[in-house]
Protein backbone atom coordinates (compact mmCIF):
# COMPACT_ATOMS: atom_id res chain seq x y z
CA UNK A 1 0.00 0.00 0.00
CA UNK A 2 2.59 2.78 -0.96
CA UNK A 3 0.38 4.78 -2.13
CA UNK A 4 -2.10 4.84 1.27
CA UNK A 5 0.78 5.30 3.45
CA UNK A 6 1.30 8.66 2.17
CA UNK A 7 -2.53 9.07 2.87
CA UNK A 8 -1.72 8.45 6.52
CA UNK A 9 0.53 11.37 7.01
CA UNK A 10 -2.42 13.46 8.32
CA UNK A 11 -3.07 14.55 12.25
CA UNK A 12 -5.26 17.53 12.22
CA UNK A 13 -7.84 17.15 14.09
CA UNK A 14 -10.90 19.17 13.43
CA UNK A 15 -13.87 19.65 15.79
CA UNK A 16 -17.02 19.92 14.13
CA UNK A 17 -19.86 22.30 15.08
CA UNK A 18 -23.56 21.30 14.15
CA UNK A 19 -26.56 23.61 13.83
CA UNK A 20 -29.45 21.26 14.04
CA UNK A 21 -31.94 23.99 12.46
CA UNK A 22 -31.08 27.39 10.76
CA UNK A 23 -31.36 30.19 13.39
CA UNK A 24 -30.36 27.44 16.04
CA UNK A 25 -26.87 27.91 17.89
CA UNK A 26 -23.89 25.97 17.10
CA UNK A 27 -23.34 22.48 18.92
CA UNK A 28 -20.35 20.75 19.15
CA UNK A 29 -20.81 18.00 17.27
CA UNK A 30 -17.46 16.21 18.15
CA UNK A 31 -14.10 15.61 16.35
CA UNK A 32 -12.63 13.90 13.56
CA UNK A 33 -9.05 13.52 11.90
CA UNK A 34 -8.29 14.39 8.47
CA UNK A 35 -5.18 15.58 6.02
CA UNK A 36 -6.61 18.68 4.95
CA UNK A 37 -9.89 21.29 4.77
CA UNK A 38 -10.88 19.51 1.76
CA UNK A 39 -10.82 15.80 3.45
CA UNK A 40 -12.29 17.54 6.63
CA UNK A 41 -15.24 18.66 4.81
CA UNK A 42 -16.29 15.54 3.05
CA UNK A 43 -15.67 13.94 6.75
CA UNK A 44 -17.81 15.81 8.52
CA UNK A 45 -20.56 15.85 5.66
CA UNK A 46 -20.57 12.31 6.13
CA UNK A 47 -20.55 11.76 9.87
CA UNK A 48 -23.11 14.97 10.42
CA UNK A 49 -24.88 15.64 7.07
CA UNK A 50 -25.57 13.32 5.32
CA UNK A 51 -28.77 12.37 7.14
CA UNK A 52 -30.60 15.67 7.08
CA UNK A 53 -29.37 16.06 10.50
CA UNK A 54 -27.66 19.29 10.36
CA UNK A 55 -28.48 22.51 8.57
CA UNK A 56 -24.98 24.06 8.87
CA UNK A 57 -21.61 22.78 10.26
CA UNK A 58 -18.28 24.27 11.62
CA UNK A 59 -15.42 22.97 10.65
CA UNK A 60 -12.47 24.35 12.71
CA UNK A 61 -8.71 22.89 13.06
CA UNK A 62 -8.72 22.02 16.66
CA UNK A 63 -5.32 24.38 17.07
CA UNK A 64 -7.42 27.22 16.21
CA UNK A 65 -9.59 26.72 19.55
CA UNK A 66 -8.24 29.18 22.27
CA UNK A 67 -8.99 27.03 25.86
CA UNK A 68 -8.84 28.28 29.31
CA UNK A 69 -9.59 25.81 31.80
CA UNK A 70 -8.99 26.06 35.69
CA UNK A 71 -8.55 27.74 37.56
CA UNK A 72 -9.11 30.56 35.54
CA UNK A 73 -12.62 29.76 34.52
CA UNK A 74 -13.65 28.27 37.86
CA UNK A 75 -15.72 30.44 40.15
CA UNK A 76 -13.76 32.43 42.62
CA UNK A 77 -16.76 33.15 45.28
CA UNK A 78 -19.49 30.79 45.86
CA UNK A 79 -21.80 32.48 43.44
CA UNK A 80 -23.86 29.47 42.08
CA UNK A 81 -26.99 32.39 41.22
CA UNK A 82 -24.68 32.86 38.11
CA UNK A 83 -24.83 29.65 36.95
CA UNK A 84 -26.29 28.67 34.07
CA UNK A 85 -26.97 25.24 34.32
CA UNK A 86 -30.66 25.67 34.67
CA UNK A 87 -30.15 26.64 30.38
CA UNK A 88 -30.41 23.17 29.47
CA UNK A 89 -33.95 22.85 29.17
CA UNK A 90 -34.31 19.83 27.03
CA UNK A 91 -32.57 17.86 29.82
CA UNK A 92 -34.48 19.24 32.66
CA UNK A 93 -37.60 19.16 31.10
CA UNK A 94 -37.23 15.11 30.29
CA UNK A 95 -36.33 14.74 33.88
CA UNK A 96 -39.42 16.69 34.77
CA UNK A 97 -41.46 14.56 32.89
CA UNK A 98 -40.19 11.52 33.97
CA UNK A 99 -40.99 12.40 37.66
CA UNK A 100 -44.37 13.30 36.65
CA UNK A 101 -44.91 9.81 34.57
CA UNK A 102 -45.76 11.37 31.42
CA UNK A 103 -42.79 10.48 28.84
CA UNK A 104 -43.47 12.52 25.89
CA UNK A 105 -45.49 15.53 25.14
CA UNK A 106 -48.96 14.52 23.44
CA UNK B 1 -35.26 1.84 -21.13
CA UNK B 2 -35.19 -2.17 -21.26
CA UNK B 3 -34.35 -4.96 -18.72
CA UNK B 4 -30.77 -5.70 -19.74
CA UNK B 5 -29.62 -1.79 -19.64
CA UNK B 6 -31.03 -1.83 -16.53
CA UNK B 7 -29.34 -5.04 -15.18
CA UNK B 8 -26.05 -3.61 -16.85
CA UNK B 9 -26.11 -0.19 -14.37
CA UNK B 10 -27.76 -2.27 -11.26
CA UNK B 11 -24.87 -5.32 -11.53
CA UNK B 12 -22.09 -2.22 -11.94
CA UNK B 13 -23.37 -0.54 -9.12
CA UNK B 14 -24.15 -3.79 -7.03
CA UNK B 15 -20.99 -5.25 -7.59
CA UNK B 16 -18.74 -2.57 -7.21
CA UNK B 17 -20.50 -1.57 -3.93
CA UNK B 18 -19.59 -4.68 -3.00
CA UNK B 19 -15.88 -4.66 -4.05
CA UNK B 20 -15.71 -1.31 -2.22
CA UNK B 21 -17.42 -2.53 1.12
CA UNK B 22 -14.34 -5.28 0.91
CA UNK B 23 -12.33 -1.84 2.91
CA UNK B 24 -15.05 -1.86 5.76
CA UNK B 25 -12.53 -2.26 8.64
CA UNK B 26 -9.05 -1.80 6.78
CA UNK B 27 -9.31 1.40 5.33
CA UNK B 28 -6.34 3.46 5.33
CA UNK B 29 -7.89 5.30 8.84
CA UNK B 30 -10.49 5.50 10.77
CA UNK B 31 -12.65 8.51 9.09
CA UNK B 32 -11.76 7.16 5.59
CA UNK B 33 -13.40 3.78 6.48
CA UNK B 34 -16.22 5.15 7.46
CA UNK B 35 -16.71 7.05 3.99
CA UNK B 36 -16.13 4.35 1.85
CA UNK B 37 -18.42 1.99 3.67
CA UNK B 38 -21.37 4.89 3.06
CA UNK B 39 -19.91 4.90 -0.58
CA UNK B 40 -20.06 1.07 -1.14
CA UNK B 41 -23.73 1.13 0.82
CA UNK B 42 -24.95 3.60 -1.21
CA UNK B 43 -23.59 2.23 -4.15
CA UNK B 44 -25.71 -1.27 -3.36
CA UNK B 45 -28.95 1.32 -2.95
CA UNK B 46 -28.80 2.23 -6.28
CA UNK B 47 -27.95 -1.41 -7.17
CA UNK B 48 -31.38 -1.80 -5.67
CA UNK B 49 -33.35 0.79 -7.13
CA UNK B 50 -32.55 -0.21 -10.47
CA UNK B 51 -32.94 -4.18 -9.78
CA UNK B 52 -36.89 -3.27 -8.84
CA UNK B 53 -37.07 -1.35 -12.22
CA UNK B 54 -36.20 -4.17 -14.19
CA UNK B 55 -37.64 -6.59 -11.48
CA UNK B 56 -41.28 -5.02 -12.67
CA UNK B 57 -40.36 -5.75 -16.75
CA UNK B 58 -39.00 -9.38 -15.83
CA UNK B 59 -41.77 -9.99 -13.29
CA UNK B 60 -39.44 -11.19 -10.40
CA UNK B 61 -37.79 -9.06 -7.50
CA UNK B 62 -35.41 -7.05 -6.86
CA UNK B 63 -33.17 -9.82 -4.42
CA UNK B 64 -33.88 -12.66 -7.00
CA UNK B 65 -32.19 -10.75 -9.57
CA UNK B 66 -29.22 -9.58 -7.30
CA UNK B 67 -28.42 -12.88 -5.85
CA UNK B 68 -30.06 -15.99 -7.85
CA UNK B 69 -28.30 -15.17 -11.19
CA UNK B 70 -25.90 -17.28 -12.47
CA UNK B 71 -22.06 -15.38 -12.32
CA UNK B 72 -22.26 -15.55 -16.39
CA UNK B 73 -25.66 -13.85 -16.41
CA UNK B 74 -24.29 -10.82 -14.41
CA UNK B 75 -24.23 -7.76 -17.19
CA UNK B 76 -21.45 -5.42 -15.12
CA UNK B 77 -18.64 -4.18 -16.56
CA UNK B 78 -15.42 -5.70 -16.25
CA UNK B 79 -14.31 -2.38 -14.25
CA UNK B 80 -16.58 -3.24 -10.63
CA UNK B 81 -15.31 -6.75 -10.76
CA UNK B 82 -11.69 -6.51 -10.15
CA UNK B 83 -10.45 -7.18 -6.49
CA UNK B 84 -8.57 -4.25 -5.17
CA UNK B 85 -8.91 -4.29 -0.98
CA UNK B 86 -5.24 -4.82 -1.12
CA UNK B 87 -4.24 -1.54 -2.99
CA UNK B 88 -5.52 1.54 -1.89
CA UNK B 89 -3.94 3.76 -4.80
CA UNK B 90 -5.71 1.32 -7.30
CA UNK B 91 -8.92 1.58 -5.58
CA UNK B 92 -9.51 5.52 -5.97
CA UNK B 93 -7.99 5.21 -9.86
CA UNK B 94 -10.73 3.14 -9.92
CA UNK B 95 -13.45 5.04 -8.01
CA UNK B 96 -12.27 8.10 -10.00
CA UNK B 97 -12.79 6.25 -13.39
CA UNK B 98 -16.09 4.58 -12.69
CA UNK B 99 -17.74 8.23 -11.23
CA UNK B 100 -16.36 9.95 -14.11
CA UNK B 101 -18.08 7.47 -16.24
CA UNK B 102 -21.00 7.03 -14.03
CA UNK B 103 -21.98 10.88 -14.35
CA UNK B 104 -21.52 10.48 -18.07
CA UNK B 105 -24.42 7.96 -18.03
CA UNK B 106 -26.72 9.46 -15.54
CA UNK B 107 -26.33 12.73 -16.78
CA UNK B 108 -27.96 10.97 -20.70
CA UNK B 109 -30.49 9.42 -18.22
CA UNK B 110 -31.64 12.31 -16.53
CA UNK B 111 -32.92 12.75 -20.37
CA UNK B 112 -35.01 10.21 -20.59
CA UNK B 113 -38.60 9.83 -21.74
CA UNK B 114 -39.30 6.87 -19.92
CA UNK B 115 -39.91 9.68 -16.50
CA UNK B 116 -39.23 6.51 -14.08
CA UNK B 117 -35.86 6.45 -15.59
CA UNK B 118 -35.13 10.13 -15.48
CA UNK B 119 -36.40 10.32 -12.05
CA UNK B 120 -34.69 7.79 -10.12
CA UNK B 121 -31.18 9.12 -11.99
CA UNK B 122 -32.19 12.34 -10.97
CA UNK B 123 -32.32 11.04 -7.06
CA UNK B 124 -29.46 8.82 -7.73
CA UNK B 125 -27.36 11.86 -9.30
CA UNK B 126 -27.92 13.74 -5.77
CA UNK B 127 -25.98 11.24 -3.94
CA UNK B 128 -23.23 10.48 -6.78
CA UNK B 129 -21.89 13.71 -5.80
CA UNK B 130 -20.67 13.15 -3.09
CA UNK B 131 -19.28 10.07 -4.80
CA UNK B 132 -17.26 12.14 -7.22
CA UNK B 133 -16.09 14.72 -4.69
CA UNK B 134 -14.79 11.79 -2.28
CA UNK B 135 -13.24 10.64 -5.40
CA UNK B 136 -12.03 13.99 -6.31
CA UNK B 137 -10.16 15.02 -3.16
CA UNK B 138 -8.78 11.57 -3.14
CA UNK B 139 -7.38 11.85 -7.07
CA UNK B 140 -6.25 15.21 -6.33
CA UNK B 141 -4.28 14.05 -2.94
CA UNK B 142 -2.57 11.07 -4.72
CA UNK B 143 -1.88 12.55 -8.38
CA UNK B 144 1.70 12.32 -7.85
CA UNK B 145 1.86 8.77 -6.46
CA UNK B 146 3.41 6.52 -9.33
CA UNK B 147 1.07 3.53 -8.24
CA UNK B 148 -1.85 5.80 -9.13
CA UNK B 149 -0.82 7.34 -12.19
CA UNK B 150 -0.06 3.51 -13.12
CA UNK B 151 -3.49 2.41 -11.50
CA UNK B 152 -5.78 4.61 -14.02
CA UNK B 153 -2.79 3.65 -17.33
CA UNK B 154 -3.97 0.04 -16.54
CA UNK B 155 -7.68 0.66 -15.44
CA UNK B 156 -8.33 2.73 -18.49
CA UNK B 157 -9.73 0.84 -21.03
CA UNK B 158 -11.79 -0.96 -18.40
CA UNK B 159 -13.00 2.02 -18.05
CA UNK B 160 -14.15 2.81 -21.47
CA UNK B 161 -16.29 -0.69 -21.60
CA UNK B 162 -18.17 1.00 -18.77
CA UNK B 163 -19.94 3.37 -21.31
CA UNK B 164 -21.80 2.20 -24.59
CA UNK B 165 -20.02 3.93 -27.83
CA UNK B 166 -21.82 6.91 -27.93
CA UNK B 167 -20.48 8.02 -24.47
CA UNK B 168 -17.13 7.35 -24.78
CA UNK B 169 -15.74 10.26 -26.58
CA UNK B 170 -17.20 12.42 -23.31
CA UNK B 171 -15.27 10.59 -21.05
CA UNK B 172 -11.91 10.59 -23.24
CA UNK B 173 -12.48 14.47 -22.79
CA UNK B 174 -13.34 13.93 -19.14
CA UNK B 175 -10.27 12.85 -18.16
CA UNK B 176 -8.36 14.01 -21.21
CA UNK B 177 -6.94 10.75 -22.28
CA UNK B 178 -6.96 8.70 -26.06
CA UNK B 179 -9.54 6.20 -26.57
CA UNK B 180 -8.16 2.97 -26.80
CA UNK B 181 -9.54 -0.49 -27.44
CA UNK B 182 -12.32 -1.01 -24.30
CA UNK B 183 -12.24 -4.14 -22.58
CA UNK B 184 -16.20 -4.59 -22.79
CA UNK B 185 -19.38 -5.47 -21.06
CA UNK B 186 -20.13 -9.15 -21.34
CA UNK B 187 -16.86 -10.96 -20.55
CA UNK B 188 -16.38 -11.50 -17.21
CA UNK B 189 -12.96 -11.40 -15.10
CA UNK B 190 -12.14 -14.21 -13.00
CA UNK B 191 -12.17 -12.35 -10.45
CA UNK B 192 -16.16 -12.58 -10.59
CA UNK B 193 -16.92 -16.35 -9.63
CA UNK B 194 -15.41 -15.70 -6.26
CA UNK B 195 -16.78 -12.50 -5.53
CA UNK B 196 -20.47 -14.33 -6.16
CA UNK B 197 -19.74 -17.03 -4.47
CA UNK B 198 -19.24 -14.99 -1.15
CA UNK B 199 -22.02 -12.35 -1.88
CA UNK B 200 -24.98 -15.29 -2.71
CA UNK B 201 -23.36 -17.61 -0.15
CA UNK B 202 -26.18 -17.26 2.86
CA UNK B 203 -29.03 -17.14 0.74
CA UNK B 204 -27.95 -19.66 -1.37
CA UNK B 205 -27.36 -21.95 2.29
CA UNK B 206 -31.16 -21.85 2.51
CA UNK B 207 -33.27 -21.83 -0.91
CA UNK B 208 -36.09 -20.51 -1.06
CA UNK B 209 -36.19 -18.84 2.34
CA UNK B 210 -38.10 -15.81 3.45
CA UNK B 211 -35.78 -13.49 5.01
Amino acid sequence: MGAARGARARGVIWEVFRQEREGQPFQHGGSLEAPNLVFAEAYAREFYGRRGESFALWIVPRESVEEIREPYVADVFDRDYRRVDGYSLKVKLKEARERAGTSEPR
Amino acid sequence: MNAPELLSLADDELILGWRNSEWTGIAPFLEEDVAFSSIAQTEIGHARAWYELAARELDTDADSLAFDREPDEYLCAPLVERRMADDWARTIARHLLYETADRIRIQVLLNSIDREVAGLAEKIDREETYHRMHAEMWAERLRDEPAFRKAVDELWPYALGVLPQEQRRLLCEAVERDEVEAVERGEHTEELRPLWEEMTMVRRSVPGASW
